[in-house]
């Protein structure tokens, strides 16, 4: 078996009042064994409606299709509300973004923790204890036995997300999708929390796919990365190949935002990408970055393919590979 | 915890004590009450005789602290009508009313927690239309005409149930349906608000994630939230119903304290209405205090405050 999970053209379309919002259009990636993908975006390119489509979570209002989602080799497309509550939790799971509010305030955070092991491998209540207990000092969290009676309004921002990667970690799961985990959290948190996740990533062997709009973030722990852009991949590579060589003026562009210690000189300007994401209601015409692109021409209005390049990096865009390495992005 | 009980425990006897006191000056509000003791045709003289011997002579505050001393040791002087003492009067038909409001708050959660729970789940679907239904029916319907309907049905053209009267259970089923039924739209509309509310917070999605069993992560996670506000509409409504078994009683001919109450209204005895008011109140009072104590129960935030 050479995928763990397998996702080919996979669509999320939500009526709403002005139409049909298409937030994700045919996206498409492969995730081995250990492996680590980074969706790279702007916020509101469709990352979450993403992760939520394969966790089978979406809002009830959203229509998922795919030509192929597996889970090590299980097809999950066509799985009931019941059965996919099987495998979540248990096989896949998931970090969200909001950690303040993603614990339910009725329950102690040892039954938030225990209860899924419970459910899944049918272990003793005191088992499913002494698992969450080493789990909760393995995310760095002191007197962890005595975290468990506490409720989650007695614990800060950081503790709650350290206690929802906690959470997922539970089942020991071959997926997990960590949706912007760190973003609503301080700086340096979000720096021990990042080093926490890659580090039992590469302990538990687990395949992780990791959402951020933060290039930075991505710089320390992808190996592939995919570049996401009005709900579909526009680049798609290894990270070093994605940071050394960028091809989509896109990418160049999110990368002329971020300061490189050592190369960005003080005080010279950092990047930034003027105009907005088109809106997602009614499909987009032709190329989605074209009303921002320096580099627009009258093909772009047909929306080009997602078209491999060199070995594994893959480029949606109009202009040839040579064009597309000699674009250097301007600092607006 | 102990906090936060004693608090509640404080606030409920500081509204005791002020319903003490609107109970007890209830009686001067109808006016001089030895003159409507003393009854038609008395004679100046015999009002003051009257108005001497039930001590309305004394000053206001003399009688009020004479009356409450008493009444704290369960002594609330006899009835002018029945010329018992009101204790014995009360202890005998409170457990009626209790069993009433008690079979009737059961048959209301019963009815409108499932229900405001599937219409949640299923927004506009035909359960949802349903439970709308009931409940605007609920609102419309005075409750008199309510009982008096099922009478004519159950009692008189089908003959299930007796038509009046307090001797056997069966008594109670349609007094406990329509004084249910009474409390069922405003507990079975917040529970399907609440419950809308809270499936689309976060810590939903999160159960989901875990892979919770679809059940469970309804009454589980999503209920005890939504619930929360439904406690203390419930605690309401139970003192409503009571109030609302005044009523009942009499239509149904349940020999209980609503029915008392009702009677000894309309025969100026005072020291029983005085009673029941502030028995009644009291329920009401503790009622409050147990909900209190639930939702701390529930919400472990509220513990805190
Ligand atoms: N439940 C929903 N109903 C309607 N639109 C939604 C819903 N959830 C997300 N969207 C829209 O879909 C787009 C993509 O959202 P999302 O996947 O959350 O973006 P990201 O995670 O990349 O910031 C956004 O424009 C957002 O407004
Ligand atoms: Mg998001």
């Amino acid at each position: 078996m050479e995928h763990l999970l397998s996702v080919e053209n996979l669509h999320v379309e939500i009526p709403v009042g002005a139409g049909l919002l298409q937030p994700v259009r045919g996206i498409s990636f492969d995730l081995k064994k250990g492996e680590t993908l980074c969706i790279v975006g702007e916020s509101g390119c469709g990352k979450s409606l993403t992760s939520l489509a394969v966790m089978g979570l979406l809002p009830k209002s959203a229509r998922r299709s795919a030509d192929r989602l597996e889970l090590a080799g299980k097809d999950l497309s066509n799985l009931s509300e019941r059965e996919m509550s099987g495998i979540r939790g248990n096989d896949m799971s998931m970090i969200f973004q909001e950690p303040m509010t993603s614990l339910n305030p009725a329950y102690t955070i040892g039954d938030q923790l225990t209860e899924g092991l419970i459910r899944h491998k049918g272990v003793q209540r005191s088992e499913a204890k002494n698992r969450a207990i080493s789990l909760l000092e393995k995310v760095g969290i002191t007197a962890a036995a005595s975290r468990l009676p506490q409720f989650p309004h007695q614990l800060s921002g950081g503790l709650r997300q350290r206690v929802m990667i906690a959470m997922s970690l539970m089942c020991a799961p071959d997926v997990i999708i960590a949706d912007e985990p760190t973003t609503a959290l301080d700086v340096t948190i979000q720096a021990q929390i990042l080093r926490m996740v890659k580090e039992l990533q590469a302990e538990l062997g687990m395949a992780m796919i990791f959402i951020t709009h933060d290039l930075g973030v991505v710089a320390r722990i992808a190996d592939k990365i995919a570049v996401m852009y009005a709900g579909a991949f526009v680049e798609t590579g290894a990270a070093e190949q994605i940071f050394n060589a960028p091809m989509h003026p896109y990418t160049k562009g999110l990368l002329s935002c971020i300061p490189v210690p050592g190369k960005t000189e003080c005080g010279s300007r950092l990047g930034s990408i003027p105009g907005v994401v088109p809106s997602l209601i009614g499909g987009v015409q032709g190329c989605g970055f074209r009303s921002r692109c320096p580099y627009t021409q009258e093909a772009c209005a047909s929306e080009p393919e997602l078209t491999e390049r060199a070995g594994g990096h893959a480029c949606r865009c109009v202009l040839d590979t040579s064009e597309l390495n000699s674009i250097i992005w301007e600092a607006a | 915890m102990l906090r936060f009980f004693l608090k509640r425990l404080g606030l409920a006897a500081l509204v005791a004590f002020t319903v003490s006191l609107i109970s007890f000056s209830l009686l001067f509000l109808a006016g001089d009450p030895a003159i409507a003791l003393a009854g038609e045709g008395a004679t100046d003289a015999d009002i003051e005789a009257v108005r001497i011997q039930y001590g309305f002579d004394r000053p206001v505050l003399e009688q009020y602290g004479g009356w409450l001393g008493n009444a704290l040791t369960g002594d609330f002087g006899d009835s002018y009508y029945f010329k018992t003492p009101v204790i014995h009067l009360v202890a005998e038909k409170i457990p009626i009313t209790m069993t009433l409001g008690l079979c009737a708050i059961s048959f209301a959660i019963l009815l409108s927690i499932p229900l405001g729970v599937l219409a949640a789940v299923k927004p506009n679907s035909l359960i949802d239309r349903f439970a709308l239904f009931l409940s605007v029916i609920g609102q419309a319907m005075p409750s008199f005409w309510f009982g008096l309907i099922l009478i004519v049905i159950f009692a008189v053209n089908l003959g299930w149930v007796p038509v009046s009267g307090s001797d056997s259970w069966r008594h109670f089923i349609l007094p406990t349906v329509v004084l249910g039924y009474y409390a069922t739209p405003a507990i079975m509309r917040l529970t399907r608000a609440g419950m809308l509310e809270v499936l689309r917070a976060d810590y939903i999605r999160t159960a989901r994630a875990k892979g919770i069993r679809p059940g469970k992560v309804l009454f589980k996670h999503a209920l005890r939230n939504a619930v929360i506000p439904v406690v203390g509409l419930t605690a309401v409504q139970l003192g409503f119903m009571l109030g609302g078994s005044v009523i009942i009683e009499s239509i149904f001919a349940l020999n209980g304290a609503g029915f008392l109450a009702f009677e000894s209204i309309s025969r100026n005895d005072f020291p029983t209405v005085q009673a029941l008011i502030l028995i009644f109140s009291l329920i009401y009072v503790l009622l409050t205090l147990l909900a209190d104590l639930l939702n701390a129960w529930l919400d472990p935030r509220i513990r805190e405050a």
